[in-house]
């Protein structure tokens, strides 16, 4: 019972990180049918940029409390990030096959993996030190760190910010406008351009968010991108692309099924996930909530 | 009229034909100019053209976008390193047959799954696949070695004995390069048969216009699905031919990025034409290679090159070669 609970609460803390990377990815994806492949890489620079500047504010004598309110840095910091790389390398050819923009991002990729070997060395970065002042909750025989919920409820929240700000705000009706018809929209007056920097702004975010919390209870290592990205396909896969909905359900789904993989059959456990991408492929080639042509 | 336009296209195809010819003897005298280092690299470059040369039929002719070629190149050069560990065999042509035979079963079971979809769907497709026969790579650690991979020796070539002794390196690298050329040079031909035969019309006009191509009567899921067979048989081939150089095999060369790579060196000679990923292919063996000889950061160097070729000439290197003797040709005839 208590080893089930334990693994319930890591799978919802698995989703809630696969959650972010995925619901950026897919948005980015709904709103201009880019297959974002620098997208694991934009986490894994949440991620260091993070754990580098937590580093950096601990050794200049920050409380270890205070540091938890420049967790969002890494998310922000990508955030300029994918607003700069929009309009510089995207924007020119929207009008070409889409294998260019996946060309792009793909050279994206490359350069970023590489950068943050450059940037920040290639020996992993630790900053467990902001667990600790959020103390532990007893459940039954074992402890349970009351970060991980922290964790758990940021992506709760986020997934609902996401929803008001989708259907319940003017620019949510823009964005939805805009991934429909793109030059429809265009004639009725939306800025295009804006919506586009601002809707890749926001899926770059939500990758760098995704890094940034998830780097107090891992390290941030080299190669950490690429799994990231592997993994948001399959999720974005299995829910639906381009379905906001669809990456929270297929988030959970690939958190439950790797963490009881995990527990059962421990060696094979990517492949069982990989098959069940091939599995929902087969069945519904556009995820189980997608509803594209 | 009809006899006119058959004898220009009988002189576009001899003339086609003779400058070929000239490429492939060009291409048997370098070894006699080049160094050991320079020969092996270009051996590389030929191999990796076969596999371009296969991942474009379906990227450039079919329309499909693959992200999973790194199973069918991987899979053809583990089948070699099992045959040669397990089985014993030190025959190349043996070899070679096995690599191939592993990789046709591979691409028909892959194509059964993937001919039904295409776009995204197909790539991410394509990508679970591989990546389920990279995990077991990795995972079966008894059979495959795990992540350190798996050694394998210099096979014998054709009636030539084992290399052993001194000067050996040399002389297998001198013979394989010319055992690779010609198999290099036979696939070409055989693709640019394919290429243009009915079949290769067939699979151009479902990229084209796949409700049209419907309309015709044409079968477009059993034409996709043999695209695809003899694209990942092709790029098996290579994996195949690939192994006995480097001498060493690990789930890298099955692992995503390497497919990245594939499309890398296609997309840099030129997806729309027949002969832009043999360019690729040599080319990208020779950014490559002097890449990470110069830098550790050789993948930032690739992800910068790979911007620049995207900005600077969309349609890859043998586009902006075309596209510049069509110009000098049309102001030569203009003056």
């Amino acid at each position: 019972m208590d080893i089930f609970i334990l693994q319930v609460l890591n799978a919802l803390f698995y989703a809630s990180i696969l959650y972010l990377i995925a619901s950026g990815f897919t948005l980015i994806f709904g709103v201009m049918g880019i297959a974002n492949m620098a997208h694991g890489s934009f986490y894994a620079v949440g991620a260091f940029v993070t754990a580098w500047s937590l580093g950096f504010l601990q050794s200049r004598g920050v409380e270890p409390w205070l540091l938890v309110f420049f967790l969002p840095l890494g998310a922000i910091a990508v955030a300029i990030l994918g607003m700069l790389i929009e309009p510089i390398l995207l924007r020119p050819f929207y009008q070409r096959a889409h294998e260019y923009q996946l060309l792009l991002t793909f050279g994206v990729l490359l350069i970023i993996e590489d950068g943050i070997q450059m940037i920040f060395g290639s020996d992993p970065l630790l900053v467990d030190m902001v667990i600790a002042p959020f103390g532990s909750l007893q459940i039954f025989s074992f402890r349970y760190p009351n970060y991980n919920f922290v964790v758990i409820g940021t992506g709760l929240v986020t997934a609902f910010l996401l929803w008001a700000l989708m259907y319940r705000s003017r620019f949510g009706v823009v964005l939805r406008a805009t991934s429909q018809d793109m030059r429809m929209a265009s004639a009725m007056g939306i800025n295009v351009g804006k919506v586009y920097v601002l809707a890749f702004g926001i899926g770059s975010f939500l990758a760098g968010l995704g890094g940034a919390i998830i780097v107090p209870t891992q390290t941030a290592v080299v190669g950490m991108g690429l799994e990231a990205l592997i993994i948001a396909f399959v999720v974005v896969a299995v829910g639906g692309i381009g379905s906001q909905l669809g990456a929270l359900i297929g988030a959970l789904l690939v958190a439950l099924v790797r963490t009881a993989g995990v527990h059962f059959v421990p060696e094979i456990e990517l492949a069982v996930l990989f098959l069940i991408a091939v599995g929902v492929l087969l069945w519904r080639p556009t995820g189980l909530l997608g509803n594209a042509p | 009229m009809i006899i006119k336009i058959g004898a220009i296209k009988n002189v576009a195809q001899s003339k086609l034909f003779v400058i070929s010819l000239l490429i492939a003897l060009v291409l048997g005298a370098l070894p006699f100019i080049l160094g050991t280092y320079q020969t092996l690299l270009l051996a590389y470059g030929l191999i990796f053209a076969i596999a371009g040369l296969g991942f474009n039929l379906l990227l450039g002719y079919t329309g499909l976008l693959s992200f999973g070629h790194a199973a069918f190149f991987g899979v053809g050069a583990y089948a070699v390193a099992f045959a040669a560990r397990d089985l014993g065999i030190k025959n190349m042509e043996l070899l070679l047959l096995t690599g191939i035979l592993s990789t046709f079963f591979l691409s028909v079971i892959f194509g059964i799954f993937c001919s039904g979809l295409t776009r995204i769907f197909f790539a991410i497709m394509c990508l679970a696949l591989s990546q389920v026969v990279w995990v077991l790579s990795n995972k079966l650690y008894s059979i495959t070695g795990g992540s350190d991979g798996m050694s394998v020796k210099w096979p014998s070539i054709l009636w030539f004995d084992e290399y052993s002794g001194s000067g050996a390196f040399h002389r297998f690298i001198f013979d394989y390069y010319y055992y690779v050329l010609v198999i290099f040079c036979i696939m070409v031909t055989l693709m640019w048969l394919l290429c243009h035969s009915p079949f290769g019309k067939v699979l151009q006009a479902i990229r084209d216009n796949e409700t049209r191509a419907q309309f015709v009567g044409i079968n477009i899921k059993k034409c996709r699905f043999i695209s695809f067979v003899i694209s990942g048989s092709l790029t098996g081939l290579a994996g195949t031919l690939w192994v006995p150089l480097t001498g060493h095999i690990t789930p890298e060369s099955l692992h995503w990025p390497f497919s990245g790579e594939i499309l890398f060196l296609t997309l840099l000679g030129g997806f729309q034409n027949f002969s832009g990923p043999i360019i690729g292919g040599i080319a990208f063996t020779y950014l490559k290679a002097y890449a990470v000889a110069s830098t550790p950061y050789w993948q930032f160097v690739l992800g910068v090159a790979l911007l620049l070729i995207v900005i600077a000439m969309p349609r890859g290197i043998v586009g902006l070669f075309s596209s510049l003797i069509a110009r000098f040709t049309s102001r030569s005839e203009r003056g």
